[in-house]
């Protein structure tokens, strides 16, 4: 049993086989696309490896501390920022490979001319806590 | 009313309804809706007979759920057949729940739900938060893996390996939410124990005992790992391991010995030790050994490195390591350690840091962290 963090990217995966940006496909392309992610959360539901999923805007702001008494720094969006997630999905999998598995058929979601995109995600293991038994040194 | 006595009472009363002729995933609902039953009104009017409550009550659930349910009309010749409340049999099938929560056509984490609800009367918000997924993932799950076992017949003989693995893979979740999973996989391999007589799974019981004597002991009040050698020892539990210790020697005198024995007695050489110095390493590396013939499991022979580097000093323990394959996990680690005891700090401080990007867990990663900055810090001085 481990948790996976599924990442999709707006910027900074290698690009997709069938790379075409989103507002150039035809509106039902748009649906079946939609469609094809519920359906594949709710499938996940279903077998009991779903945990959360959610969308993110593109645009998000940068923040840090000022130091004591003042307001928080904000910053951005930066046009040069080279990585920008989109949204990610977490799995709570028997293996690696069952996650490699589901990764490859979110990927498969359909795009333009309703093809498969192809598109890169990106899988990230959680850290865990720690094991009962093994002791460190 | 005690909940672990209510909960201890879910397998017999389940293989109960079963033996009456209720399906296993049908019949494991009602005995749930039952314990919840029990835990309303139990407290206000205890019944005299608590497992013959729950029976009744389960029985009841499950042929007004059989009733209402218009698809299984089929079962009507069973509601006609309705039992005479009386005395439960004594006969128990306890063991015949646990092979078939941990059937082989379950996978690892299907076993582990179904095992926690049916044998451990868990309910499932227990188990998600145990395992920290949504409610609606968990049932789901244990819905799955009652279908998968829907076929196999309660009276099949099953595989005591497989059970253990299950009860291991508990153990080994600790501690999360409001569930203490290391004490429940305790509670059910003694449950366990006491319905089958087996040497391993006594070695399981001892192992687990063992190690939970020691757990107030490994981790800091911050949270932090603190390593074997440098544990309180005066915390350790000392009546849990004089129970593991008694456990295993009785199962070792058997002269069948296997994996949890053998690990339950290098457990038991850890804490036979007054201080850390006094470890007998020699006699853990010859468990080790034995472990090995066992298992071959490449993180044996990785932790045997360690014992060899305690045994015979740091540069057998680099020699043992150096046939070992990188690719382990906490090999890295391991390496950091006997280069530190062998005196060559640099490497040492190099090799934690690349330890703790590669560990896979938390507690795990900020203790090899800390273990690089202490030694950077002692090299910059």
């Amino acid at each position: 049993m481990a948790k996976y963090l599924l990442l999709k990217h707006y910027r900074g995966a290698p690009a997709a086989v069938n790379d075409v940006p989103m507002d150039q496909w035809a509106p039902e392309e748009i649906s079946a696309h939609v469609q094809y992610m519920n359906d594949f959360a709710a499938r996940l539901e279903t077998t009991g490896e779903y945990v959360d999923g959610q969308a993110l805007a593109p645009e998000g702001t940068f923040v840090r501390y000022d130091g004591e008494g003042r307001p928080p720094v904000t910053d951005g969006p930066f046009a040069e920022t080279k990585d920008l997630i989109a949204g990610w999905m977490v799995i709570d999998v028997d293996s690696y490979e069952r996650a490699v598995e589901l990764a490859g058929e979110l990927s498969a979601a359909p795009g333009a001319g309703g093809k498969p995109i192809h598109e890169w995600l990106e899988l990230r293991p959680f850290l865990t806590a720690s094991p009962t038994i093994t002791e460190c040194h | 009313m005690n909940e672990l006595l209510l909960r201890s009472l879910m397998p017999s009363v389940l293989a109960i309804l079963v033996r009456r002729g209720a399906d296993f995933a049908a019949g494991e609902d009602a005995v749930q809706d039952a314990l919840v039953e029990a835990v309303r009104v139990w407290p206000a009017d205890p019944p005299r007979d608590p497992k013959g409550w729950l029976v009744t009550v389960a029985w009841r659930r499950f042929l007004d759920a059989t009733r209402a349910d218009a698809a299984r009309r089929r079962r009507e010749d069973l509601v006609d057949d309705e039992p005479a409340p009386g005395p439960a049999p004594e006969v128990d099938d306890t063991l015949q729940l646990y092979f078939l929560c941990a059937h082989p056509s379950l996978t690892p984490s299907s076993a582990v739900a179904l095992t926690l609800r049916a044998v451990g009367g868990l309910t499932t918000r227990q188990i998600a938060q145990a395992y920290l997924v949504p409610e609606a993932t968990m049932a789901q799950r244990i819905s799955r893996a009652k279908r998968t076992v829907s076929g196999v017949r309660l009276d099949q003989p099953g595989d005591v390996a497989t059970v253990l693995r299950v009860l291991y893979l508990v153990f080994n979740e600790g501690y999360s939410g409001d569930v203490d999973l290391a004490a429940e996989a305790i509670r059910l391999t003694r449950q366990l124990a006491a319905a089958i007589d087996h040497p391993e799974v006594a070695g399981l019981l001892a192992l687990m005992l063992l190690h939970h004597a020691r757990r107030a002991s490994r981790t800091a009040p911050d949270g932090s790992l603190v390593p074997l050698a440098e544990q309180d020892r005066g915390r350790w539990d000392t009546t849990s391991i004089a129970e593991g210790v008694e456990i295993l020697q009785a199962a070792l005198a058997r002269d069948r010995l296997g994996e949890f024995q053998a690990q339950a007695a290098i457990a038991a050489l850890h804490a036979d030790a007054p201080t850390a110095g006094e470890t007998d390493w020699v006699q853990i590396v010859e468990w080790y050994d034995e472990l090995a013939r066992l298992t071959d499991s490449p993180v044996v022979r990785l932790n045997r490195a360690v014992a060899v580097g305690e045994a015979d000093g740091p540069r057998a323990g680099l020699a043992a390591l150096a046939a070992l394959d990188e690719a382990v996990p906490r090999h890295t680690a391991v390496a950091a350690y006997l280069h530190e005891r062998d005196g060559d700090l640099a490497t040492a401080a190099r090799l934690y840091a690349e330890a703790a990007r590669k560990a896979a867990n938390l507690a795990e990663r900020d203790h090899l962290t800390r273990q690089a900055a202490r030694l950077n810090a002692r090299r910059d001085r």
